[in-house]
């Protein structure tokens, strides 16, 4: 039996919708105890985000909301009222860590802000995660996810030249911060283990999204350039594309970075007469001539099966992927050797996917465990963390504290 | 935080974040480069334009607040000096492609015996195992694969990457993720580890609910331009303006209420208001429940409103106004934003020159987070190839002036 990494971590859990919960998760997967404090008054986005099972919204039947939590406990709780309030502030004494990523100020109106939770946890390590950062003017400001990459500039680098900027796909911050966020949360744990002092850690999700544009940020600070977004287009690399295949929007994509790899190309598409083509001869001629090069290259491209044709690329050293949609995924060979969508059962949805994480530790692998149902834990936990008796439990929940 | 660490990045520029992040967090990273400099050099863009290994922006940010040593893990004469280092490390990073590393003897089954604390992390497109595990990647190799691609652009064109690469920069945070986890069981049970990590998994994490709702629905999410699809429309999130784009979302709910309510007030305070805009109380109109109609007619007076303000004006009012409206920044606006400078998020490194050349400063970007513990990493910049050499070899590890120029001599650090 071995040890988990994080066993014995005991988690308070405000986070909620995206970037907070994947975070948490992490904890989970990885043997830390997170308590996931919600409620039916105020409800996590997420829970009421499709996919429902069966297409039927319901609090507990959420795919998206699931994969974010699994492996947590919920605590139902109506922060509206005064004795909800107690009870989390008896909880922020018994938690390592206590995260949240609600705009900034909430914490500190419910007296769970970092000065008031270490008055009687000094060694409390708090994780804040916020759109922009907690101080300075924009600090406050409504929003939702999907407007980080339009402030981190990942939206004006999305799309095409001669076209508005088409944004990345959904909440796309939301998903990369979370690594980073995970690596702060562990070395704070670390440091607390060697030297018993806790912390509260500042996240800025739009800071943290600049870490994934930076060469497009050096780019100005050094030569005042101003970059922008290139379609599929690359500096130096051509072929650069995602090229038509057979089949209902079909797109495989090809790239040579050298010499020896379009002269590979050519002779897997039986031509290798072009490789000697003036307007494809070396890298430079091929960059000036890319809208011909490819025509050419989709004019074979165009009647093959994507995967069958990616294959055949990467026989001959050719580096080519299939623009993949979520159902190739599921298929994906490579992703099914590496296990990444674990399918568990949940209580109202049934068994469904869940990701796994992107890395493998070789002595102490994730361990994956379903979403709970909201409020799922409260009495386990007001017995077994707050040391309530039931009567109490009862009167609790009877005047609407536990929901 | 991780300031008793010591971190061996062996890692190129597909890897080299996982070291940033990890001297972020106070960690003192050893940047191994062979002695013509590392590969992470060569990758633009350059200042001024010149592909000198000294000049590279994207080594600039990657390496800053690392140390560099020069060493050619190829020379057998190098090899002791590898295991000193190794043996004074906690972390090894890497990011060849599977198998290079066990074929000079550096694998994790070679280096295990000798270190068995050490954590050595692996940073690949797919892992060090499985059908692909060969398979040649680029970032848009890679953003095919792993769904992000087919999710972005127009739906009349090509799907499109994101045009600065992200594959490998998702993989590397998912790295130090992965390292730092790895590390506590080392606390807990004193044996280090493998980390194995695959980009094409980091970046399917990406996809927000789009894998679940084919699981779930059997829905294959399409691309949609600047459109999102909100309950039963399209709505549009980048807008066009005077002088480039904002983005701008009216999904209905209660924020999403208050804020269509402040912006007609704005426009019409302005003379550019419309009927629809001011008398729809927008208040009652739920999260999704935006109809068709409505959005028809509400659309063209504010894509006429948009036109006659600038980025900067709308997002100044919409802070005060506290409308769901934000800028689509360019680097260059990144630089300008009041809430990154309030917070002092940008500090200034020199600009990457060869020795002995001063050609002044840049703006860098700072830690990606903030702590009550300690004031956070200078800002150091990045090195220069093997600029630590007399730091770590001769003043850390012991090595005399003599071995250093005889390694030296030898074409070995």
């Amino acid at each position: 039996m071995t040890v988990a990494p994080l066993s014995g971590v005991k988690v308070l859990d405000f986070c909620w919708v995206a970037i907070g919960p994947m975070t948490t998760r992490y904890l989970a997967d990885f043997g830390a105890t997170v308590t996931r404090v919600e409620s039916i008054h105020r409800i996590d986005t997420l829970r009421t985000a499709t996919p429902h099972k069966d297409g039927v919204p319901g609090v507990n039947r959420s795919g998206y909301f699931a994969n974010y939590n699994g492996g947590k406990h919920s605590m139902a709780l109506n922060m509206a009222m005064p004795q909800a309030r107690e009870l989390a502030r008896s909880l922020a004494r018994w938690a390592d860590v206590v995260t949240e990523n609600f705009t900034p100020g909430v914490m500190e109106r419910w007296g769970l802000g970092y000065d008031d939770v270490k008055k009687t946890n000094p060694g409390v390590i708090m994780f804040s995660a916020s759109m922009q950062g907690r101080g300075g003017p924009y600090s406050n400001h409504p929003g939702f996810g999907p407007v980080l990459t339009a402030l981190s500039s990942h939206t004006h680098l999305t799309g095409w030249p001669d076209r508005t900027p088409t944004s990345p796909y959904g909440a796309y911050t939301d998903f990369l911060l979370p690594h980073l966020a995970v690596s702060a949360i562990a070395a704070a744990l670390d440091h607390r283990r060697r030297t018993g002092g806790g912390q509260h850690i500042d996240l800025s999700q739009l800071e943290g999204s600049l870490y994934f544009v930076a060469p497009a940020l050096m780019d100005y600070a050094a030569n005042n350039r101003v970059g922008t977004r290139r379609g599929n287009r690359h500096d130096v690399y051509a072929p650069h594309n995602a090229y038509p295949c057979s089949g209902a929007d079909r797109w495989c994509a090809i790239v040579c970075r050298s010499d020896a790899e379009w002269r590979a190309l050519c002779r897997l598409m039986g031509r290798p007469a072009l490789a000697g083509d003036p307007r494809f001869r070396d890298a430079q001629a091929r960059k000036d001539n890319e809208e011909s090069l490819d025509e050419v290259i989709a004019g074979w491209t165009r009647d093959q099966e994507p995967f069958d044709l990616m294959a055949r690329c990467q026989a001959a050293g050719v580096p080519a992927g299939v623009a993949q949609t979520c159902e190739d995924l599921f298929n994906d060979p490579q992703l099914r050797h590496r296990g990444h969508y674990v399918s568990l059962e949940h209580k109202e949805i049934g068994r469904h996917a869940y990701d796994a994480n992107c890395f493998h530790l070789s002595e102490s692998q994730a361990r994956y465990r379903p979403a709970p149902l909201l409020g799922e834990h409260t009495r386990r936990v007001c017995r077994e963390v707050l040391g309530l008796p039931d009567s109490q439990i009862d009167a609790l929940a009877n005047a609407g504290v536990l929901s | 935080m991780l300031s008793p660490y010591r971190v061996l990045d062996l890692s190129d520029g597909r890897g080299a974040l996982c070291g940033r992040a990890l001297a972020d967090l106070g960690a003192d990273v050893i940047k191994l480069e062979p002695p013509w400099g590392d590969p992470a050099r060569r990758i633009g863009p350059f200042y001024q334009d010149d592909p000198h290994p000294e000049k590279s922006l994207f080594w600039a940010f990657c390496a800053a607040n690392k140390r560099s040593v020069t060493l050619d893990l190829t020379a057998p004469a190098g090899r002791p000096v590898l295991e000193k280092l190794l043996a004074s490390s906690h972390f090894l990073i890497e990011s060849f492609r599977p198998g290079h590393l066990d074929n000079l003897g550096l694998g994790w089954d070679d280096l295990k015996g000798e270190n068995p604390s050490l954590i050595y992390v692996s940073i690949t497109p797919f892992g060090q195992n499985g059908p692909y595990r060969d398979y040649q990647a680029t970032d848009l190799i890679g953003m095919a694969l792993s769904g992000m691609m087919h999710l972005t652009g127009d739906p009349d064109r090509p799907p499109v990457r994101i045009s600065t690469p992200q594959f490998w920069a998702t993989g590397s945070a998912a790295a130090a993720a992965g390292a730092t986890i790895a590390n506590h069981y080392r606390l807990l049970t004193g044996r280090g580890q493998r980390v194995d990590v695959s980009c094409q998994q980091a970046v399917a994490r990406a996809l927000s609910h789009a894998p679940m709702l084919w699981d779930m629905n059997r829905l294959n999410m399409q691309r949609q331009g600047p459109f999102r699809p909100v309950g039963s429309v399209n709505l549009r999130i980048n807008w066009e303006c005077r002088d480039g784009y904002v983005n701008f979302i009216q999904p209905g709910g209660h924020t999403g209420g208050l804020s269509m309510t402040n912006l007609s007030n704005w426009m019409d305070e302005e003379g550019l208001g419309h009927a629809v805009l001011r008398d729809t109380n927008w208040g009652d109109i739920g999260f999704g429940q935006l109809s068709r109609e409505l959005l028809e007619e509400m659309t063209p007076p504010l894509e006429r409103f948009f036109m006659t303000k600038t980025k900067a004006q709308l997002a100044r009012e919409a802070l005060e106004r506290r409308i769901l409206l934000f800028p689509v920044h360019d680097p260059k606006d990144v630089f300008a934003y009041p809430q990154l400078l309030a917070r002092g998020f940008f500090g200034e490194v020199p600009l990457p020159s060869p020795e002995g050349e001063a050609p002044g400063v840049m703006k860098a970007l700072g830690p990606f987070f903030k702590s009550t513990v300690g004031p956070g990493p200078a800002f150091r910049g990045a090195p220069r190839i093997g600029q630590h050499n007399n730091d770590v070899y001769r003043d850390e590890m012991g090595l005399s002036d003599r071995q250093l120029a005889k390694l030296k001599e030898d074409g070995v650090i």
